[in-house]
C-alpha cells in the first residue's frame, strides 16, 4: 500500500464565516478520518515523536489503538501521561514538538498527532469513558494554588493517589489561562475546558474560588491553620508588560490580558453580560505570540480591521503555526519588522494612531534569534483607534512576597527543582508558568505531574 | 455565594450592606478593597471596605448606584446572596504600618467627600481603637446626602461637617472648611487623608499642598481582576506608572495625575450608558433600588 504523504485534511469553519463568530474554528476529525490518518503512522521502533513530547506520551501506542478502532484503549493510553488531552490536542505547538520530529515529515507531511489526540479525547467525552481510577483515601491533605493546567493536573494526580486535595483559585472561574486567556473559537469553554475540570472534580478534588493566596490567606496559614500537609503553587505568570513609550495611558490602549479577560472570562462580547469592551474600527496588536494572535482574532470577530505589529520577521513569530495560518486566512494584516515608538493621542486623550519604525534583522541575540535593529529615519504613522499590547507576561509577586523562605529569581519566577517542583521552602512545591515564566499548557501540565509524584513520595515516606 | 446579612439605605442612592465573608473579614485592614460580582453575568465591581467584623465574619460595603451593576446590586435584599466576593485587595492604609509613637506624632485630618466617607470610617475607627486622635471633615452637596455622621462622631476626635448649600454645618466644601480650620482656627495638621470623587480629591489635594500638609488619596480607577493581571487600573503618580489595584489604592495626593485618571475613568462611559438604558427599558423606572431594605 502506498503511503499517503499528505495528511487527511481537517474540516474547519470557512474563514469568511468564522471571522464573524466565536465558534470553534477547527472542527476536528470524525472516526473515519481519524482511522485513515492513523494509518499514516509508521509505528517507528524508536519513535522520535515521543522525544518531542514534553510529557513523553506513548504516541505510537495510542495511534495503534486508533488504527484498530479501539478508541477507548487509545484514551486510556493517553491518560497514563496526560490529564488534559482535549486541551493539549487543541493548543500544543505540535509543529515544534511531536509532529516536528515525526519521520513522515522528512519527505511529506508529519502525522497529525495533535488532531488525533483531540479526536480521542473528544470521543471519550462523548462516550462518557471513565478514566478515573482512584486509590483509597490516605488521610493526607494537599492545597493547590491556582486552577490552571499546572494546578489542575497536580490536583488530579494527587486525588487519584488518595489525597484530599483542595484548589484555591483567585478568580471566580477555574481554568487559568484556559478560561481567561485562550478564546472560545480556539478552545471551547463549556464543551472542553469545563468538562476537563468536571472530571477532576469527580476525582474528589474540591475547588474554592475567590481566594487570593497572599491576600485572603497565605501559604503559611494553609499549612499552619488549615492543616494541609503540603502546598503546590501553580499560580501562573499573569502580569502584563507595557512598552514604556509615550501615550501608553491613552484611552484605547489595553493589555492583551485585559482585552481577552473582558471577552473570554467576562463574556463582554455577549449582550446579556454586564462587562463592557471597547469596540474599535481599527486595532493594532503589538507582539507575535499566541496571545497576540488570540487578541487580534478576537478584535477581528468584534468587527475591527486588525493589524499585528511585530518587530521581527515571520520566521520568528513565536505563535503556533496553525494560529498564524488561521489569522491570515481570516484577514489579519501582518506588519512585520515594525516596532512602535509612540502612541498618537487626540485632544480627548484617546488613541488616534501609532508611530512605528521599520526594523531589520541583525546578529543573533542570546535567544539565538536575529536581533531586530531600527532602520534610522524610517518612522511612519499607522492610523488606529485601539492598541492591544501583547508583549509577554511575568509571574505575580503576590505569593512570593508574602511567603517567608520562598525564593524567586530575578524575573520573579519561583525557584523550584525541575524534576520535583520542590521550592526553597519546606513542603512547598511549584510548577508551570509561575516557575518558568510564560510557557505552554503541556509544560505546565508536566510540571504539575512531576510535583504530584514528588509530593506523594515525600508524604508517603517512600 | 456570599450572603447579605444586613442592608440599609443611607440616602436615596447610597446603600450599605454587610456581607458574610469570614476569610476576608479575618484578613482585611483599613484602606483595602474587595470585588463583588452580583451574579453569573455580572461584572467585577471594586468597592472599598467600609467596615469589618472578624468575629461575626462580615465585611461592610457602601456604594452609590451609579451604573447598571451597582443598581442591580441595590436590588438585592437581606438574606439574598451575591455570586462572588473577593479580597482583601490592594495595600492597607499606610497608617496601619505605623507604631503608636509614630502615630502619636501625626496630626491627622481626614477629608471625606460623599460616598468617600465610607472607606474613611474603618481608618478612623482603627485609630480610635488604638487611642490615637484624629479629626474628620465630611462634605456633601446637601444635608440629605451626608452619610455615616453618627458612626463617625463616635470615633473621631472632632467631626466637622460641610454642605455646599449650607443646609447643615459649614457652608462650602470640605476643602474650604479645611482652609478655615487651619487659617482661622489655627488647627495644625501634618497628615491628610482625602477620599471622595476624583475631582474632589484633585481640588482638596491642591488645597493641602498650599497648606503644606502631606496628603494621601484613595483612587478608584476602572479595574477588572484587581490582582495586577490586566493593567486597566494604571495611573500616573509622579513620573511613575502604577497599578492602583496592587500598588494602591492609596497614593501621594500631591503626585497623582488626576486629569488623566478622570479621563481613563470615563473610558467605558458610552458602553456603560448603553447597558443602563437597556436595564431601564426592562424595568420601567424603578428608581433607587432600595425597596424593602431596612
Ligand atoms: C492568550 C493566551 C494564549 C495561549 N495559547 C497557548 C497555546 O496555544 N498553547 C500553549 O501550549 N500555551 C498557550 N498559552 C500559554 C499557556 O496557557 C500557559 O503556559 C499555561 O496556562 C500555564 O499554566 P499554569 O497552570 O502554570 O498557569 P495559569 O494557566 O496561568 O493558571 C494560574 C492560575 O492561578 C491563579 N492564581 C494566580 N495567583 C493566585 C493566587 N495568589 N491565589 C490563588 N490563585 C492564583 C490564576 O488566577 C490562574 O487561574 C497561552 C497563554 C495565553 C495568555
Ligand atoms: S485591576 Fe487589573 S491590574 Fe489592576
Amino acid at each position: 500500500m502506498a503511503l499517503n504523504m499528505k495528511r487527511v485534511p481537517v474540516r474547519e469553519q470557512d474563514p469568511q464565516i468564522r471571522a464573524k463568530n466565536f465558534e470553534e474554528v477547527c472542527l476536528g476529525y470524525n472516526s473515519e478520518e481519524a482511522v485513515e490518518e492513523s494509518k499514516r503512522c509508521l509505528s517507528c521502533k524508536n519513535p522520535k515523536c515521543v522525544d518531542g513530547c514534553p510529557v513523553a506520551v506513548d504516541i505510537p501506542a495510542f495511534i495503534k489503538c486508533i488504527k484498530e478502532e479501539r478508541f477507548e484503549d487509545a484514551a486510556k493510553e493517553i491518560a497514563k501521561y496526560s490529564a488534559l488531552p482535549a486541551i493539549c490536542g487543541r493548543v500544543c505547538p505540535q509543529e515544534t514538538q511531536c509532529e516536528g520530529k515525526c519521520v513522515m515529515g522528512i519527505k511529506g507531511e508529519p502525522v497529525s498527532i495533535g488532531k488525533l489526540e483531540r479526536f480521542v479525547a473528544d470521543w471519550s467525552y462523548a462516550n462518557n469513558i471513565d478514566l478515573s481510577k482512584k486509590e483509597a483515601p490516605n488521610g493526607k491533605r494537599v492545597a493547590v494554588i491556582g486552577a490552571g493546567p499546572a494546578g489542575l493536573t497536580c490536583a488530579g494526580d494527587l486525588a487519584k493517589k488518595g489525597y484530599g486535595v483542595k484548589i484555591f483559585e483567585a478568580l471566580h472561574k477555574t481554568g487559568g489561562v484556559l478560561a481567561y486567556g485562550i478564546p472560545e473559537f480556539r478552545l471551547p469553554k463549556d464543551r472542553v475546558v469545563d468538562k476537563e475540570i468536571e472530571s477532576i472534580k469527580k476525582l474528589g478534588v474540591e475547588i474554592e474560588t475567590d481566594v487570593i493566596v497572599g491576600k485572603t490567606v497565605t501559604v503559611d496559614s494553609l499549612i499552619e491553620d488549615e492543616g494541609f500537609d503540603a502546598v503546590f503553587i501553580g499560580s501562573g505568570a499573569g502580569l502584563p508588560k507595557f512598552m514604556g513609550i509615550p501615550g501608553e495611558l491613552a484611552n484605547g490602549v489595553v493589555s492583551a490580558n485585559e482585552y481577552l479577560t473582558r471577552v473570554n472570562l467576562m463574556k463582554a462580547y455577549r449582550d446579556d453580560y454586564d462587562t463592557p469592551v471597547k469596540t474599535a474600527k481599527k486595532v493594532c496588536v503589538v507582539g507575535g505570540g499566541n496571545v497576540a494572535m488570540d487578541a487580534a482574532r478576537t478584535a477581528l470577530r468584534l468587527g475591527a480591521e486588525t493589524h499585528i505589529v511585530y518587530r521581527r520577521s515571520e520566521a520568528e513569530l513565536p505563535a503556533r503555526a496553525e494560529e498564524v495560518h488561521h489569522a491570515k486566512e481570516e484577514g489579519i494584516v501582518f506588519e512585520l519588522l515594525r516596532n512602535p515608538k509612540e502612541i498618537l493621542v487626540d485632544e480627548n486623550g484617546t488613541v488616534k494612531g501609532m508611530r512605528v519604525i521599520k526594523m531589520e534583522l541583525g546578529e543573533p541575540d542570546s535567544s539565538g534569534r536575529r536581533r531586530p535593529v531600527e532602520v534610522p529615519g524610517s518612522e511612519y504613522d499607522i492610523e488606529c483607534d485601539m492598541v492591544i499590547m501583547s508583549l509577554g507576561t511575568s509571574p505575580n509577586p503576590l505569593i512570593s512576597s508574602t511567603t517567608e523562605g520562598l525564593e524567586t529569581n530575578r524575573w520573579k519566577c519561583i525557584i523550584a527543582d525541575e524534576e520535583t517542583g520542590k521550592t526553597t521552602k519546606d513542603r512547598v512545591y511549584a510548577g508551570g508558568d509561575a516557575v518558568t515564566g510564560a510557557a505552554t499548557v503541556i509544560l505546565a501540565m508536566g510540571a504539575g505531574k512531576k510535583a504530584a509524584a514528588a509530593i506523594d513520595r515525600e508524604l508517603s515516606g517512600k | 455565594m456570599y450572603k447579605i446579612v444586613r442592608k440599609k439605605c443611607l440616602t436615596d442612592n447610597i446603600i450599605y450592606m454587610d456581607i458574610y465573608a469570614p476569610r476576608i473579614a479575618a484578613s482585611c485592614k483599613p484602606g483595602q478593597f474587595i470585588i463583588v460580582i452580583n451574579d453569573e453575568k455580572g461584572e467585577r465591581i471594586p468597592l472599598t471596605i467600609a467596615d469589618y467584623d472578624a468575629e461575626a465574619g462580615t465585611v461592610a460595603i457602601v456604594f452609590q448606584t451609579v451604573g447598571k451593576s451597582t443598581r442591580d446590586l441595590a436590588e438585592y435584599e437581606e438574606g439574598d446572596s451575591v455570586a462572588d466576593f473577593v479580597g482583601p485587595l490592594g495595600r492597607p492604609s499606610d497608617l496601619c504600618s505605623l507604631d503608636d509613637t509614630e502615630l502619636k506624632e501625626k496630626k491627622i485630618i481626614f477629608v471625606c467627600g460623599g460616598v468617600g466617607t465610607a472607606p474613611v470610617y474603618p481608618q478612623v475607627k482603627y485609630l480610635f481603637n488604638r487611642g490615637i486622635d484624629c479629626d474628620v471633615i465630611i462634605g456633601a452637596r446637601n444635608k440629605d446626602l451626608l452619610i455615616l455622621t453618627e458612626e463617625m462622631k463616635k470615633v473621631a476626635t472632632n467631626l466637622y461637617i460641610a454642605t455646599d448649600d449650607g443646609s447643615f454645618g459649614f457652608k462650602g466644601n470640605g476643602s474650604q472648611l479645611l482652609t478655615k480650620l487651619v487659617r482661622e482656627d489655627k488647627k495644625e495638621y501634618n497628615h491628610a487623608v482625602v477620599i471622595g470623587p476624583m475631582i474632589m480629591m484633585k481640588f482638596t489635594s491642591m488645597t493641602t499642598k498650599e497648606l503644606g500638609i502631606p496628603t494621601i488619596v484613595s483612587l478608584n480607577p476602572i479595574m477588572v481582576d484587581g490582582t495586577g493581571m490586566c493593567g486597566a487600573c494604571r495611573v500616573t503618580v509622579g513620573d511613575e506608572i502604577k497599578f492602583a489595584c496592587v500598588d494602591g489604592p492609596e497614593f501621594d495626593g500631591h503626585k497623582v495625575n488626576y486629569d488623566e485618571a478622570m479621563r481613563r475613568q470615563a473610558m467605558y462611559k458610552t458602553e456603560e450608558g448603553r447597558a443602563m438604558l437597556a436595564a431601564e427599558d426592562n424595568k420601567n423606572g424603578h428608581k433607587c433600588g432600595c425597596g424593602g431594605g431596612k
